[in-house]
């Protein structure tokens, strides 16, 4: 089976500081992995560096596209890269006013991923629209708001029916649950986790909140500047943590 | 002879401004940059226009300039005027006569022929700009032809209006590559814009020349359920009785009366000319009130 993402010493560096150093894994289809660390440990740097935004200094990301098989996306040409960015990549922002448009309708923005690939028919836009925001639990007579009127919990979740509107195969996922209070985040993790069960979805979720991966992930990264310092399935790292700043880091978290 | 050079700008920017030009007409649609200089009138006089108009005159040019279709606006006589003055070149109302053509805001009603250049003066050349303001990215999206932002604009007026209510600057695709902003003219002029004339488009303040060749593709972008329509003010010219041109709306009293009138006074003027009455009108040369 080829890995649907696969990672290799990739390296960023800002100056003489490190972003993130040496970083290789594999991610198969229908996987999620979880990459958690304090702040500044190099998670959404190394993020950033696997969804294109940034460049990393060296390494390689490859992934498997749907035409040429694995293929490097540091080295493919721009247009390409952005193709996957609105195909079969996804981007969630932890702050969704940085991935949703606030001066267009939620159909709107819905709609604009489909429409970026070709889709020329209001009727059937307005419908997928309609479609991902049930499934995403927002009411259909709100398509026509836009998001300024949307309480934080549904911008995220407007989000990521935004995201997974075209079909990706792959989530890029940063803080999803920050910002949001506890209720919240429990209903948009449960939606979460059915949105990626249902459509066989790959992710990669960056976060500190460790409830957020115990729920989620399959796998877990735990880095420490810049470097990857514990790997091992999500079970395994959080209840036998091997590595001395994995054990500080599970044991911070408050037991209510 | 007058003290300025020949229509006013110097002969090295003119230079400047027909290569700008001349890109243009290489790649239609394409916003190329150039070194617009200050003009002796406001940015949104039409800076632009002018400039390339200074560019495009030779003594032996006719200009005519029109604002929202009219011959004798302030803004129109201004610019007659003031090529009057620096360059000399003779000067009409009459589209049929004249091979420079400056207009704000229309296209003339008469089909333009091969002889002659039609400049539109351009406040924002940018059709993505209000959907996206960084410059960087809007470069690269016309870069990749990444055009889906232009649609959800369309998208938006649809669910809020029930239709597409965008009716001037409508966006145009030009040759099937570069989606163009034909100025603020109504969209009932972006069919006539698949012309023999050349059309060359400045932005004085945002410094963009662009240029579509004579008999090039201009496509209004829009849905296959909501198709593009050139849409106008239902009803027919008072003055002239045509019903086919684009129509002003004139308001006439404090209760509610209107008139409809040609916007292109030039081509009502000669209709009236040839015989045509509409229901106000009087019989040509009668009105000299």
């Amino acid at each position: 089976m080829t890995p649907l993402l696969d990672v290799q010493n990739l390296s960023k560096n800002y100056g003489q500081r490190i972003g993130c150093k040496d970083v290789s894994f594999d991610l198969y289809p229908g996987e999620v992995m979880g990459i958690v660390g304090e702040s500044g440990s190099g998670k959404s740097t190394l993020l950033n560096c696997l969804a294109g935004h940034l460049e990393p200094d060296s390494g390689k990301v490859l992934f498997d596209t749907k035409t040429d098989g694995l293929k490097d996306t540091v080295t493919m040409s721009e247009p390409e890269r952005r193709m996957l960015g609105r195909t079969d990549w996804a981007f969630v922002h932890q702050h969704a006013r940085d991935g949703l448009r606030m001066g267009v309708s939620a159909g709107g923005n819905v709609g604009e991923r489909l429409m970026a690939v070709g889709a020329r028919h209001y009727g059937d836009i307005r419908a997928q629209a309609a479609d991902w925001l049930g499934r995403v639990e927002i009411r259909e007579d709100r398509i026509d708001d836009r998001p300024t009127a949307f309480s934080g919990g549904m911008q995220q979740r407007l989000q990521i029916a935004r995201n997974l509107v075209t079909g990706p195969r792959l989530v890029f996922m940063d803080e999803p649950t920050g910002g949001l209070d506890v209720s919240v985040q429990a209903r948009l993790l449960d939606m979460i986790r059915e949105l990626v069960r249902d459509l066989g979805l790959s992710a990669i979720i960056v976060t500190h909140d460790l409830a957020v991966v115990r729920l989620l992930a399959d796998r877990l990264m735990v880095m420490k500047d810049g470097h990857v310092v514990e790997t091992g399935l999500t079970d395994q790292v959080l209840d036998d943590p091997q590595h001395s700043y994995s054990q500080l880091l599970v044991s911070s978290v408050l037991q209510v | 002879m007058s003290d300025y050079n020949f229509a006013y700008l110097d002969e090295q920017t003119k230079r400047m401004i027909r290569r700008a030009i001349l890109k243009g007409l290489a790649i239609p649609g394409y916003q190329v940059p150039f070194a617009s200089r200050e003009m002796p009138m406001p940015y949104g006089w039409g800076t632009g226009g002018v400039q390339v108009t200074a560019a495009c005159l030779t003594p032996d040019d006719t200009l005519k300039v029109i604002d929202q279709g009219a011959d004798d606006t302030t803004n129109a006589v201004s610019i007659r005027r003031f090529f009057e003055k620096t360059a000399a070149v003779g000067v009409t109302q009459a589209t049929s006569v004249a091979t420079v053509i400056q207009t704000r805001h229309r296209i003339p009603e008469e089909p333009l022929n091969e002889d002659q250049i039609l400049v539109y003066q351009v406040p924002i050349p940018e059709p993505l700009r209000f959907l996206e303001p960084r410059e960087t990215e809007t470069r690269k999206m016309h870069a990749l032809e990444e055009y889906g932002l232009m649609h959800v604009k369309l998208f938006e007026d649809i669910s809020q209006h029930g239709q597409i209510a965008t009716a001037y600057a409508y966006p145009v695709k030009v040759e099937g590559r570069y989606v163009m902003d034909p100025s603020p003219i109504p969209r009932f002029d972006n069919p006539k814009m698949e012309m023999s004339a050349i059309q060359l488009f400045g932005a004085g303040r945002e410094q963009r020349i662009y240029a579509i060749p004579p008999y090039t593709q201009v496509v209004s972008l829009d849905f296959d359920d909501y198709p593009f329509e050139a849409s106008k003010a239902d009803g027919a010219c008072a003055l002239c009785g045509a019903d086919h041109t684009y129509l002003d709306e004139v308001i006439v009293d404090d209760d509610g009366g209107r008139m409809f009138v040609c916007s292109d006074t030039d081509y009502c003027e000669s209709r009236r000319q040839a015989g045509h009455i509409g229901e106000q009108g009087t019989p040509y040369g009668k009105d000299a009130a």
